[in-house]
């Protein structure tokens, strides 16, 4: 990415680009199809399967360490020694091992996820009242039915909130990223970076901001409609 | 494998340079560390203590998550240029969040009940704040901290794209150094952070009160 | 105090604790220790002690929530330990302290949570849900739809003995049911509970460590003492009158005496032709509603400090505080006292 031209040759520069403003948004406006927009698709995509991938892992974790306690602390730690590493740090040094590809991407993403889901979630669990499982058991639900139909409903909040960090964060690494996979905003960020042609990198930001803020928003959402009951606590 | 070896074989011949970016990062982490918690200490206790502000730190602490330090460095760049206030920007929006979040958080959840007999011996609100509050919240301000340090070290590897030095030089500069190099300063960056989040836990064991230590874990 | 049927009610089974042992692992005595004893079908037998007398884990192995080490349990002459203990619980109502309402689903929901499982088909179980929610005076269409979080404590209290009931159980275990309510709730639950139990006949097992309560709502009282071993097992009137040991007499209290009179209303002083005609000189005594117990009489002469009060027909409210029907009689305070050491 050295010998990059001053202005990336994208098509005959506007008035705006020529005169090399902070930013441009007709330039902007122009490559959103061709540019943006797949780069938005590509990092909501790496978010998605890392964060997917990481929360079916920590749920499982989180549901045997429950249930064997001793399992708890093992795990803890070492989902907060994978989670202390730094993600480029751990980007890079994945990289012998599966080379420069989605994979390594992905399995850093997971590995770094796992951490805040699995405490979050484990605490979720920890505080379902004593009482509503003791009560579950003595009406003769089986494990699974408390698992399912008490413990994991009333850990939601939990769920939802381990999900917001993690899918937010995940957001962040995605764009570094870019220095393993060619893909994703950081990807456009990390192009333009080298050039004084600030608007790709300035538009890609804020694009990555924007979708962070919107996943937490639809996170958000998503956690009230689970959790009828929780509206209407303030209300009793 | 050999990349591996390799990589240890550049520590053994880079050591010099390694030390210098070393320097650099822990220098450039500890100046915004410093002025995160000059910050956003006093802050989270002042508005703990007053019970106020929990949207307001809370919101702090939701953006401040929700900001990807690569576009912030980028967006940076656009307007601040390409120097060390851009970075600072950055790793100050990374740090003081946590910091300030689980400040106000510690001060906030002290039992009321301890406050209001703290109250009643007659100790004024600033001995409330120091003697009662700050000893009692020290665990979770503590769990702040170390979140803060570790994003910073971690994050101040994105330096080196704002021209700011660091262990991310190396990091991120394959071209100059070979993977070798990189998996090699990828290593020292992860053991940093280790290193540091060790320290703060040994600190904390010193410097939160006996009784306290079992609940802060 | 309910009076057990006649007849044995046909939905309840009795409870037979046969030499049943419970030794928890790692621990070097037992927590119930040979425990023996027969909880007749339709009746309220309560287990009284101090707390680690075993009673709530005697109540726990009824429904193997913890499993018996020795002995066997029987319900309706069959061995709990040959049944599925899922199949089991179903097939037991159960109420807690702390109501273990799940918050997370509706007081309907929460209801039908047993007859669900159980596969029961929606019309059935809505109609079952509206059944039990009228019967604990929680109307469906009113209360149906909310959350336990926005009912007070006795309602939710209520709401965990509808969802008890929801399966048509022949028998009950209510560990503490009413032990975290404030008292004027809980005297109330009580008293619906009481009414409630009337209508049902149910077999219930009644955890408490409140002698008061035992008294109120047992037709008998197993008292525990320390290490899980049974000390007596009595109706509440024999074991206020007649203390097995020490044990039992100090539990029960220096005022088993006046216990004893709330065991006997006025009304059962007029029956047994007690009371002496009125007098135009007692129309200044103190008056009482009939429904009142002895003890109520007792206290409102000492307060008075009068040596009898006028009987009077029950009216309104029966909460026996105040009598506004015709006059019954007087109640000397040596009627009283008779009655009460019978």
């Amino acid at each position: 990415m050295s010998a990059q031209p001053v202005i990336p040759d994208y098509g005959d520069p506007s008035a705006c680009v020529a005169r090399d403003a902070t930013f441009c948004t007709d330039w902007f406006g122009d490559h959103w199809w061709n540019l943006f927009w797949p780069a938005l698709v590509q990092h909501l995509e790496l978010t998605l399967i890392a964060v997917v991938a990481g929360f079916v892992l920590a749920v499982v974790a989180a549901v045997l360490c429950h249930h064997k306690s001793w399992l708890a602390a093992p795990v803890s730690g070492v989902t907060s020694f994978l989670y202390t590493v730094p993600p480029l740090a751990l980007f890079q040094l994945l990289v012998p091992v599966t080379g420069f590809s989605v994979l390594t991407v992905e399995t850093a993403l997971v590995l770094y996820s796992l951490y805040l889901l699995f405490t979050t979630i484990l605490t979720g669990l920890r505080e379902v009242p004593e009482d509503a499982v003791r009560a579950a058991r003595g009406m003769g639900l089986t494990r699974w039915q408390i698992l399912t139909k008490v413990e994991l409903r009333l850990a939601v909040p939990s769920l939802i909130s381990g999900l917001r960090v993690t899918t937010v964060m995940t957001i962040g690494i995605v764009a570094i990223a870019a220095y393993v996979v060619d893909q994703g905003l950081g990807s456009l960020i990390l192009k333009a970076l080298q050039s004084p042609f600030n608007t790709q990198f300035i538009g890609a930001g804020a694009l990555a901001v924007a979708l962070a803020l919107a996943a937490d928003g639809v996170l958000v959402l998503a956690g009230r409609l689970l959790t009828p009951w929780a509206r209407t606590r303030r209300a009793a | 494998m050999d990349t591996f070896l390799g990589s240890f074989t550049f520590m053994g011949d880079q050591l010099p340079l390694l030390l210098e970016k070393t320097g650099q990062h822990i220098w450039m982490c500890v100046i915004v560390v410093a002025v995160s918690l000059a910050v956003a200490v006093p802050l989270g206790l002042w508005l703990g203590h007053l019970h106020k502000g929990e949207f307001l730190t809370t919101s702090i602490s939701n953006i401040g998550r929700a900001l990807p330090n690569l576009a912030v460095i980028a967006i940076g760049l656009g307007i601040f240029g390409l120097n060390f206030t851009n970075i600072a920007v950055a790793l100050l929006i990374t740090a003081i969040p946590p910091i300030l979040s689980q400040t106000y958080l510690a001060v906030d959840q002290v039992d009321p009940d301890l406050v209001r007999s703290a109250r009643g011996m007659g100790l004024t609100p600033a001995q409330v704040l120091l003697k009662v509050e700050l000893p009692l919240a020290l665990p979770l301000l503590f769990s702040g901290v170390r979140i803060a340090v570790v994003y910073v070290i971690s994050s101040a590897t994105l330096a080196t794209v704002a021209g700011g030095g660091g262990l991310g030089d190396i990091v991120l500069g394959q071209a100059t150094y070979g993977l070798e190099g990189v998996i090699a300063a990828a290593l020292w960056v992860a053991v940093l952070a280790l290193a540091a989040d060790g320290a703060l836990a040994l600190l904390q064991r010193v410097l939160v009160p006996k009784g306290l230590r079992t609940a802060g874990r | 105090m309910t009076q057990a049927g006649p007849e044995t009610p046909a939905g309840a089974q009795d409870i037979v604790f046969d030499h049943v042992v419970k030794t928890y692992p790692n621990a070097t005595v037992p927590a119930v220790d040979d425990l023996s004893l027969t909880v007749p079908a339709g009746e309220i037998c309560v287990l009284l002690g101090p707390s680690g007398s075993g009673k709530t884990t005697a109540l726990m192995m009824v429904n193997r929530l913890a499993e018996i080490t020795g002995g066997d349990i029987r319900i309706g002459g069959r061995s709990i330990l040959d049944l599925d203990p899922i199949r089991l619980r179903r097939s037991i109502g159960y109420v807690i302290q702390q109501t273990g309402l799940f918050p997370h689903l509706t007081i309907a929901e929460n209801v039908a949570t047993v007859p669900k499982v159980l596969g029961w088909d929606k019309k059935r179980l809505r109609e079952r849900v509206g059944e039990l929610l009228e019967l604990v005076g929680l109307p469906a269409g009113e209360y149906g739809r909310r959350y336990p979080a926005q009912l007070s404590g006795g309602q939710r209290q209520r709401v965990g003995i509808a969802r008890a009931l929801a399966a048509d159980p022949p028998v009950m275990l209510m560990d503490e049911p009413f032990g975290a309510l404030d008292p004027i709730t809980r005297e109330h639950v009580q008293d619906e509970f009481l009414a409630l139990h009337a209508r049902i006949r149910k077999t219930v097992i009644f955890v408490s460590h409140d002698i008061d309560e035992a008294v109120k709502m047992g037709d008998r009282i197993a008292i525990f003492r320390e290490g899980g071993k049974l000390a007596q097992y009595d109706t509440p009137r024999t074991l206020l009158k007649e203390p097995a040991d020490a044990f039992v007499a100090r539990f029960v209290g220096a005022d088993r005496g006046l216990k004893r009179l709330t065991l006997t209303r006025l009304a059962d002083l007029a029956d047994a032709g007690a009371l002496t005609p009125a007098r135009d000189a007692d129309a200044a005594l103190p008056q009482l509603a009939a429904d009142a117990s002895l003890r109520s009489a007792l206290s409102l002469m000492v307060a008075e400090g009068t040596d009898a009060v006028r009987v009077t027909e029950p009216r309104g409210p029966a909460d026996g505080s105040d009598g506004t029907g015709p006059v019954l009689g007087v109640a000397s305070l040596d009627a009283v006292r008779k009655a009460g050491a019978a």
